[in-house]
């Protein structure tokens, strides 16, 4: 299965509106995901016959800086029986300075790695995933204020009331 | 307990709510993360019903030291450091994917002279093995045997001696780097590491007496914490872990990188050779054969270092080290079996700074330890510290 049968299959399945775009400039292709399909086209990709992608690699989230205003998440899927590999990216647009965290639905049903990487990522960046089982930072404590990995993070002068030096 | 201001907390919440109410009937017991027996600073929150555990809740980042923000604020080359201090048991094989990943990047892979792929794969062989033999070692330790760990520690000492006779320092080596090597290999180093191989092959039948053919041993990690093959892989376990559940994947023959095509090895996995395949005891198997599998690699290594590879007079390892490094903007996914299974690092470089703008580690103890609360449910405590051991994982990793 090439990139362009994996993408040919997943229009047939589930319409034109499912891949947003795609990315072919680098050495691996990316696929650009609708944000709201992401977790039936995990299912499909997992479970069909032809692909079996049944190992999450990797799952980051990722800040596209402050002039982007963009927040998203990049799986790295791996099909074992066929020794494939993909990239799925999903994104969307989010004023930073909003009280509301930037939402994607979770692939933690689908994927159980998912589970810790999706804490690691609403840790880090604040990305909020919709139908977590249990969303508690991860990482650094539960009374921190901020998500670090953000591109605007700005380092606390105090922690409880303890100056930082 | 904290008030539900809004959504984002409401998982906190019902974490409070279950230790509240566990405390009423069952015992709430915290595991670490000063204790021994959890490998580093890991606390676990064991909800008990007497000896037995209804359900484990980890705690981490107590050894969280923010190496994806220090990663995105300095260099490539300047970030090598830090990838050493993520699986400090094994830093070869982190700098080693680390470098990989960005010569990739850069399209320098292709150029890097045979002999420096040749030091790298046999540094990295060696690092596995002395990873494995503490990882034998201190499971030992666990399950009760003492004499095992001082063995194990007696004989990676050997290999600490010869990574600081190459790199100048026992544990983090800042040896491998981007477009080659710190320093080529001390003269005399391929003749003191054969006479090591010699020394170790036979230590390796003496543990093997001691320890694995073990009737205690066999009894305590046997039929305990199996892990069967659709769990590890929906978990993302990888490494001895996917192997012990009976899988052939290793990372090595799959990506076929660096000079490892060229290498004769096998892949050990579990067979369930003294209960169910995926057993505690199949997870240590897997390690001690590649133990045996890694010092074939080191042999083949120093054999053509030592004959078609050989050193001469003005072979620089730092010849190809690029002046400035700054990849063409694109992300990257690369990974690379580490001592404890699949690390993977993302990059998104920008295509005008030296800094990449995203730099994401997977850390393979990160998602091996994912899998202890599944597999640890309805156990006794001291099969828990049987299944905590055979994970093998290193905090440094799971933090970061």
């Amino acid at each position: 299965m090439t990139f362009d049968d994996i993408k040919e299959l997943l229009v047939a399945k589930f319409g034109d509106d499912v891949i947003t775009g795609e990315e072919r400039s680098g050495m691996q292709p990316a696929l650009l995901i609708a944000p709201d399909s992401i977790v039936d086209v995990c299912r499909e990709l997992r479970d069909n016959p032809k692909t079996y992608f049944d190992f999450l690699s990797n799952l980051s989230g990722v800040d596209y800086g402050v002039d982007a205003g963009r927040f998203g998440v990049v799986y790295h899927l791996a099909s074992i029986p066929y020794r494939l590999q993909l990239t799925l990216k999903v994104s969307v647009e989010h004023d930073r300075n909003s009280e509301e965290l930037p939402t994607f639905k979770t692939v933690s049903t689908i994927y159980r790695t998912a589970d810790w990487h999706e804490r690691e990522a609403y840790d880090m960046l604040g990305i909020y995933f919709e139908g977590h089982p249990d969303l508690r930072r991860i990482l650094l404590p539960d009374d921190w204020e901020g998500y670090p990995l953000r591109k605007d993070y700005k380092t606390a002068e105090y922690y409880k009331g303890i100056k930082i030096d | 307990m904290i008030t539900v201001n809004s959504k984002y907390e409401q998982a906190l919440q019902r974490y409070n709510e279950k230790i509240a109410d566990a405390a009423t009937e069952d015992m709430v017991l915290n595991m670490g993360p000063q204790h021994p027996s959890t490998h580093g600073v890991l606390r676990l929150e064991l909800i008990t019903d007497g000896e037995i555990v209804k359900e484990v809740i980890p705690h981490l980042g107590y050894l969280h030291r923010c190496f994806e923000k220090h990663a995105e604020s300095l260099t490539y080359q300047q970030t090598i450091p830090f990838t050493d201090r993520m699986d400090y048991l094994a830093s070869m094989n982190n700098s080693h994917v680390w470098v990989m990943g960005v010569e990739r990047m850069m399209g320098i892979d292709k150029d890097i002279p045979k002999r420096i792929e040749y030091i790298r794969v046999l540094m990295c062989e060696l690092n596995r093995i002395a990873s494995h033999l503490i990882a034998i070692g201190t499971y030992g330790i666990d399950i009760g045997a003492f004499t095992p760990f001082l063995w194990c520690f007696r004989d990676r000492e050997h290999i600490m001696g010869l990574l600081e006779w190459a790199s100048g320092s026992r544990m983090l080596y800042n040896y491998i780097w981007i477009g080659g090597l710190f320093y080529d290999l001390p003269v005399g180093f391929e003749e003191r590491c054969k006479e090591f191989v010699e020394y170790f092959k036979p230590k390796m039948v003496e543990l093997n007496q001691l320890l694995t053919d073990n009737q205690v041993f066999i009894e305590r990690t046997a039929n305990v914490g199996v892990l069967p093959m659709d769990v590890a892989i929906n978990y993302g376990c990888s490494g001895p872990m996917l192997r012990g559940s009976g899988l052939k994947w290793d990372l090595r023959r799959i990506d076929n990188y660096s000079a490892y095509p060229e290498l004769d090895f096998d892949i050990p996995v579990g067979k369930g050779e003294m209960g169910t395949l995926g057993d505690c005891w199949d997870r240590y198997k897997v390690r001690v054969d590649e133990i045996a599998e890694s010092v074939k690699i080191v042999e083949q290594c120093l054999e053509r270092l030592q004959k078609e590879l050989k050193r001469t007079p003005d072979f620089d390892p730092r010849a190809k080290l690029p002046r400035k490094i700054t990849p063409k903007a694109q992300d990257y996914y690369i990974r690379g079996e580490g001592a404890k299974g699949e690390l993977g690092f993302y990059f998104i470089a920008d295509g005008k700074s030296e800094i990449p703008f995203r730099a994401k580690s997977r850390g393979p103890s990160f998602n091996n330890l994912s899998v202890l609360p599944e597999i640890s449910k309805g156990v006794m405590i001291a099969d828990l510290i049987a299944i905590i051991g055979s994970i093998d994982f290193v905090l440094g990793e799971v933090d970061r």
